[in-house]
């Protein structure tokens, strides 16, 4: 295996290009590097131009989504020999608007995160005094595989609905929403009802199943909005069943 | 409901890339998403058959004789393999996926995937079997 | 203004119709389409005829092309959406393609409703 690999890194500086260009970089390719290594490598000796965004490096901050050979990825999850020979190519996530070079804009994702309150609701809250919910590993159990989102935005970057229809609401935020509707503390779904089984939110969804594939976490997020769309068509069959004071 | 997406209004530099109508082309996964939802023409093209077939069972014997020899026609009969493919896909790609949009526990702990899976495809080959003993037999 | 959308039930329809062309569809097209005219298979007039007079295969045979059709409708709109990019033409997309399931399920009845 060759010690060193060919980086094809998407570049676009607004202040010089209208469109994003590629540049070509050598980088080491050691046994132990991931392709957040590489562009540190790059950052650091080669080019300090380069602009993208990164924290943790350890799967958690969810910075560091790209695109890897055409595929969403975390660069920090990424081995370099993976792709041995080379040459890599590496560019933002897609369906989002690029601000410079790799790094995208995701105001969009944010407004949307908070649009489905991912926060415990309750109609009745108890008093302190009477201590904490309880909740049994069963009900943990029933939303704990939701709750593993690290807010990394690779989901939309596979999700073609997303591309095409960008006011769709998107796998994350939707799982999010069910990590909520299904915690036995929550007492909130009926507030995220009208949002989520909107044309832009579950109804939007084909069932691609590619936000699925792509997320580093095994969220599930395909399965969470096809589980909200059962439940949604059992509560329309059952508010037309009993118009007045349907659940 | 939702606004807008407010991106670009101060951000004339902001670049975005139009999603292409070819974009399925792009991956294989995509590629197979959108032959899955081509079945439905193929589904459709079976209720049409159908109803041609009968249609001519009604009108008598030799009126069902003229279909069966209209169904050896090579064109008919290619469309019948193509329509058999992709309907065949989407059974497949139905049963695989239904795990994932219904949750069944038993004593509390949820069922894995492979045990919905599982008797889907059981049911498949019971009512395939079944249809073809009624239409066959007797 | 959601809860009146008709979105769910059509999606029901098209999963109920999804589950039936799954285990269904495949095995009549096997048989009809390619074992009949390719002469692997000879049920004959006779017992083909007995079994459409039968109402439980008449019933089977509404539900099967009804559903089947609504099915076929609800994925192919979605398909043109996606396909195509054409959502601004929504309205005739959907005229087109429910009307169509609507008028063959009627068809399918008229036609299963007498059998001679």
């Amino acid at each position: 295996m060759s010690d060193t690999i060919t980086l094809h890194v998407a570049r676009y500086r607004p202040e010089v290009e209208t469109e994003p260009t590629f540049q070509e970089y050598q980088t080491p390719c050691r046994k132990d590097w991931v392709v957040l290594d590489a562009l540190n490598y790059i950052k650091d000796k080669v080019d300090g131009t380069l602009s993208y965004r990164w924290s943790c490096r350890m799967g958690i901050c969810g910075s560091c989504g790209m695109t890897v050979n055409g595929e969403p990825k975390l660069t920090c999850a990424t081995f370099l020999t993976d792709y041995a020979p080379g040459p890599v190519r590496v560019e933002p996530l897609r369906n989002f608007p690029i601000v410079r070079d790799l790094v995208i804009e995701m105001s969009d994702f944010m407004r949307k995160l908070v649009q489905v309150k991912p926060w415990i609701i309750r109609a009745d809250e108890k008093p302190l005094s009477e201590g904490e919910y309880l909740q049994t590993p069963e009900e943990l159990d029933e939303y704990k595989q939701f709750s593993m989102c690290i807010n990394c935005m690779l989901c939309y970057a596979a999700c073609p609905v997303y591309g095409l229809e960008p006011h769709f609401i998107g796998p994350a935020a939707i799982a999010l929403a069910q990590r909520y509707n299904l915690d036995s503390r929550d007492q909130g779904a009926r507030e995220r009802m009208d949002l989520l089984s909107d044309h832009t939110g579950i109804w939007g969804c084909t069932f691609v199943g590619e936000c699925t594939k792509a997320c580093p976490k095994s969220v599930d997020p395909a399965a969470a909005i096809q589980r909200y769309k059962l439940k949604a068509a059992l509560s329309w069959f059952k508010s037309f069943l009993l118009p007045r004071g349907a659940s | 409901m939702s606004q807008t997406p407010i991106y670009t209004e101060y951000h004339p530099r902001w670049y975005r890339r139009r999603t292409s109508t070819y974009w399925w082309l792009r991956r294989p996964s995509y590629l197979a998403f959108i032959l899955r939802e081509l079945s439905s023409l193929f589904v459709a093209w079976f209720v049409i058959f159908t109803l041609l077939q009968i249609h001519a069972l009604k009108q008598g014997a030799e009126s069902y004789q003229r279909f069966v020899d209209w169904s050896k026609n090579p064109v008919v009969l290619i469309v019948n393999i193509i329509a058999l493919f992709f309907v065949v896909f989407h059974a497949i790609t139905w049963f695989k996926l239904a795990p994932q949009a219904m949750v069944v526990r038993l004593h509390g702990k949820r069922v894995p995937a492979a045990w919905i899976a599982g008797p889907n495809y059981a049911a498949w080959a019971v009512a395939s079997a079944l249809v073809a003993w009624i239409v066959l037999g007797g | 203004m959601t809860k009146k959308s008709l979105e769910p039930f059509l999606w029901t329809l098209f999963s109920a119709g999804g589950v039936l062309a799954a285990l269904l569809i495949p095995i009549h097209l096997l048989l009809f389409g390619l074992a009949v005219p390719l002469g692997w298979a000879y049920p004959s007039y006779e017992h083909l005829l007995v079994l459409l007079r039968h109402p439980v295969t008449r019933v089977y045979l509404v539900l099967l092309c009804t559903l089947a059709l609504f099915h076929g409708a609800h994925r192919f709109r979605y398909t043109l959406y996606d396909g195509l990019q054409i959502k601004h033409l929504n309205e005739v997309i959907n005229v087109l393609c429910y009307g169509g399931a609507i008028v063959g399920s009627v068809l399918t009845v008229y036609l299963l409703w007498r059998i001679p």
